[in-house]
C-alpha cells in the first residue's frame, strides 16, 4: 500500500461574499512533517476544517489516503488523527474514559485500550490524570489531552491545529518530541502553527497562505535559500570578542561570503551563498582564521525573514 | 485501508472502524452516562419525584371520589403526568443535545472520529430517550406504588400498558422534535424555551384555535394526540384510526355551541409516529448539512 497522502484539490471556501479560502490545491505525500503557515485570518484553520470534514467546501475537495472526505468522512477520518481549534471534552469524563470513547468509537479492540491509552497519555505526560474528571483541568491539561485523543489510534495521517495552543514551553517541546516521533513511523503530520521555531525545528515542508491564497509550498531548505536568492544568513559564533576590524574582511573574503557583519562582538551575521560542500568549505576557512569560531548556524530567525517578507509583499 | 507502515513499533494499534449501527450504540452509552453522571437527571429525578409525591399526598388527603374507580384513577394521575414528565425529560435531555455540541465546543471532538453524523445524531437521540425513559419509569413507579396500596395487585388495568406504550410513543415524537429544535439553532438555550412553550402551551393553543375557528378535527396537531394517553382508560374508549366528533349543545335538542374533537386510540398513535418521523427526518437533514464553523 501507498505511503500516507493528503490531497487537496482547488478547495476553495466563501463565508457569504468573503472568500476565505481560495482554489487551494496542494499535495502532500509520505513520512514527513508539513508546516501550514499564514497570518490570523489566513484560511489556515478553514482548510483543516474542510479537510476533517467539519465544514463544506463552497468548491473543490480533499482526500485522506486517496479517500474523499467529503464523499466519505467516516472512511476517510478513519485513517486520520485530528485536532481541530481546541475541543472541549465532556467535563464529566477523566481522560482516560474519553481516550476509551475515541478508542471505542474508532475500533481499536478492546485489549489494546490499557496500553494505547497509557502509552499516549505518557507522551503527552498526562498520565499522573488520567483518572481526573478532565472539567477542572487548565486549558494546556486539556489541549494535551487533545493531542493524546488524536493519537491514540495512531493514526497514518495526523492533522494539527496548533497543537502548541496553551502549552508551556515543555509541552511546546513535548510537542516537537512526539511530531518526530511520527515521522520515524512513517506518519505525515499536517500542522498549522505560529511558532516558526517550532516549524523550523520538526518540519520538513512549509506551505505559506495568506488571504485564502497559497504563496508557496516547498521543503524547508528551498524555502530558505529561494526567497534568499540563493543567498542565507549564518551566524558565527566566537569564543572570544573579535577585537581586529580586519578580520571582519578576512571573513568577507571567505568563498561564497557576500558579505561579513558582527552583530556581537562574538556573533558574526554572514550572508553567503553555496550548497553542502560550500558551508564545509567555509566552515573550514573560518577554522583557519583561528578567531575562535566555535558554531556555525542559521540564525533562529531565518523562516521568520522569509514569512515577514512573502506576508508584506501581499500588503 | 489501514495498512501497518513499514517500520512501525509493535505499540501500533489496530483499529477497524465499526459499523455505523455498532457506533451509534456505542455513542448512545457515552452519551447516556453523561447524562446519568449528570446535576440535569438528579434534579429531573428530584422534579418527578416532587410530582409524585404531591399527586401521593392528594390522593392520601381527599381519597375518597379519588381512588372510587381504578381506571379513572390511573387514567388521570398517569394519563394527566406523564404528559408532563415526558416533555420535561425531553426539554433536560433533548434541549441541547445537538446545540451543546456546537455552543460547548465539544463538537470539535466528536466530529473528528470516522461517525458519520447521522451516527452522531441517532446516538445522541437513543441516550436521550434511554434517560427520559428511565425517568418516566420513576413517574410509573410512584403511581403503581399508589395504585396498588389502594386497588390492589388484581386491579391494575391492562389499560396501563398500553398508556405505556403510548406514552412512549409521544417520548419518540416530542424528543424527535426536541432534537430538530436543538440542531436548528447553536445556542442551547433557544432548543430549551422552544420545546417547553410549544409542548407546554403552543400547541395546545394551536389546536384550540383549529378546532374553534377552522372548525375542523385538529389532527395535525401533537398536543391533540397526546390525550390519548389518558383516554385509553376510558370504558368507551374509541380505538378507530378516526376522530369523534361531539356536539356540544345548549341543552337538550339546543343549538350546537361548538364541537368537541376525540382522537381514536390508533389516529393518536399515527399522529405521534408522523411527527416523530419527520422530525427525525428534517432533524438528521439538518445536522448533515449543519457545519462546525
Ligand atoms: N464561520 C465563519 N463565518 C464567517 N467568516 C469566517 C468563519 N470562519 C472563518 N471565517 C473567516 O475566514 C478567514 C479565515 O479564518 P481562519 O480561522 O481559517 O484563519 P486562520 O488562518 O486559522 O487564523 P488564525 O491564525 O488566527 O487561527 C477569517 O477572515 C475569518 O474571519
Ligand atoms: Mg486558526
Amino acid at each position: 500500500m501507498s505511503s500516507p497522502s493528503i490531497r487537496i484539490e482547488g478547495l476553495t471556501k466563501r463565508f457569504g461574499s468573503f472568500t476565505a479560502l481560495d482554489g487551494l490545491t496542494l499535495e502532500l505525500e509520505g513520512a514527513k512533517c508539513v508546516g501550514f503557515l499564514g497570518p490570523n485570518g489566513a484560511g489556515k484553520t478553514t482548510t483543516l476544517k474542510m479537510l476533517t470534514d467539519m465544514i463544506f467546501p463552497t468548491a473543490g475537495s480533499c482526500y485522506i489516503n486517496g479517500t474523499s472526505v467529503q464523499a466519505d468522512r467516516k472512511r476517510a477520518l478513519s485513517q486520520a488523527g485530528v485536532l481541530i481549534e481546541s475541543p472541549e471534552i465532556y467535563p464529566s469524563l477523566t481522560p482516560r474514559q474519553a481516550l476509551e470513547m475515541v478508542a471505542d468509537l474508532r475500533g481499536v479492540p478492546e485489549p489494546e485500550w490499557h496500553d494505547r491509552i497509557t502509552e499516549v497519555l505518557g507522551e503527552v505526560k498526562m498520565a499522573d490524570w488520567a483518572d481526573q474528571r478532565v472539567g477542572r483541568f487548565s486549558k494546556g491539561m486539556k489541549q494535551r489531552i487533545n493531542i493524546a485523543a488524536a493519537l491514540v489510534h495512531d493514526p497514518e495521517v495526523v492533522i494539527l491545529d496548533e497543537p502548541a495552543t496553551g502549552l508551556d514551553p515543555r509541552g511546546m517541546a513535548e510537542v516537537r518530541a512526539i511530531v518526530r516521533g511520527l515521522k520515524r513511523r512513517n506518519r505525515l503530520v499536517f500542522m498549522s502553527s505560529h511558532i516558526l521555531q517550532e516549524v523550523t525545528d520538526v518540519c520538513d515542508e512549509v506551505a505559506l497562505i495568506d488571504r485564502g491564497k497559497l504563496l508557496f509550498y516547498d521543503t524547508l531548505e528551498n524555502v530558505k535559500t529561494r526567497f534568499s536568492g540563493g543567498i542565507v544568513s549564518l551566524d558565527v559564533g566566537l569564543a572570544r570578542p573579535l577585537v581586529d576590524e580586519g578580520l571582519v574582511r578576512k571573513v568577507s573574503g571567505l568563498p561564497g561570503v557576500a558579505s561579513c557583519t558582527a552583530l556581537e562582538p562574538t556573533r558574526l551575521r554572514l550572508q553567503f551563498s553555496g550548497g553542502r560542500e560550500g558551508r564545509e568549505a567555509l566552515m573550514e576557512g573560518l577554522v583557519g582564521l583561528k578567531i575562535g569560531a566555535i558554531s556555525l548556524g542559521e540564525p533562529e530567525s531565518a523562516l521568520e525573514e522569509i514569512y515577514l517578507k512573502q506576508i508584506a509583499r501581499g500588503d | 485501508m489501514a495498512t501497518p507502515a513499514p517500520g512501525a513499533t509493535p505499540a501500533e494499534a489496530h483499529a477497524t472502524v465499526p459499523d455505523s449501527l455498532t457506533q451509534v450504540f456505542r455513542l448512545s452509552r457515552y452519551q447516556l452516562r453523561e447524562y446519568l453522571f449528570s446535576r440535569r437527571f438528579l434534579v429531573l429525578v428530584a422534579v418527578v419525584a416532587t410530582i409524585g409525591g404531591i399527586i401521593t399526598a392528594i390522593v392520601g388527603h381527599y381519597r375518597g371520589a379519588l381512588v372510587s374507580d381504578n381506571l379513572a384513577f390511573y387514567g388521570s394521575f398517569w394519563g394527566g403526568g406523564a404528559d408532563v414528565v415526558i416533555v420535561l425529560a425531553a426539554v433536560f435531555f433533548g434541549g441541547d443535545a445537538i446545540a451543546g455540541e456546537f455552543q460547548n465546543k465539544t463538537g470539535y471532538f466528536l466530529m473528528g472520529l470516522p461517525v458519520r453524523r447521522a451516527a452522531v445524531y441517532a446516538g445522541k437521540y437513543v441516550a436521550a430517550f434511554v434517560a427520559s425513559v428511565a425517568v418516566l419509569v420513576l413517574f410509573l413507579l410512584i403511581l403503581l406504588g399508589n395504585g396498588l396500596y389502594y386497588f390492589g395487585t388484581g386491579a391494575v388495568p391492562w389499560q396501563l400498558g398500553v398508556s405505556l406504550l403510548l406514552a412512549v410513543v409521544y417520548l419518540l415524537a416530542v424528543l424527535g422534535a426536541t432534537f430538530l429544535f436543538s440542531s436548528l439553532f447553536k445556542t442551547s438555550a433557544y432548543g430549551f424555551v422552544l420545546t417547553a412553550v410549544l409542548f407546554l402551551f403552543g400547541f395546545t393553543i394551536l389546536q384550540a384555535l383549529v378546532a374553534d375557528l377552522v372548525k375542523m378535527e385538529p389532527w395535525m396537531v401533537i398536543s391533540y394526540a397526546s390525550p390519548v394517553i389518558g383516554n385509553v382508560f376510558a370504558p368507551n374508549a374509541s380505538w378507530a384510526l378516526t376522530g369523534t366528533i361531539t356536539d356540544v349543545r345548549a341543552g337538550p335538542g339546543g343549538p350546537v355551541l361548538s364541537q368537541v374533537y376525540t382522537p381514536g386510540i390508533l389516529e393518536g398513535v399515527v399522529i405521534m409516529l408522523a411527527y416523530f418521523l419527520l422530525t427525525a427526518i428534517a432533524g438528521l437533514l439538518l445536522f448533515e448539512r449543519e457545519e462546525f464553523a
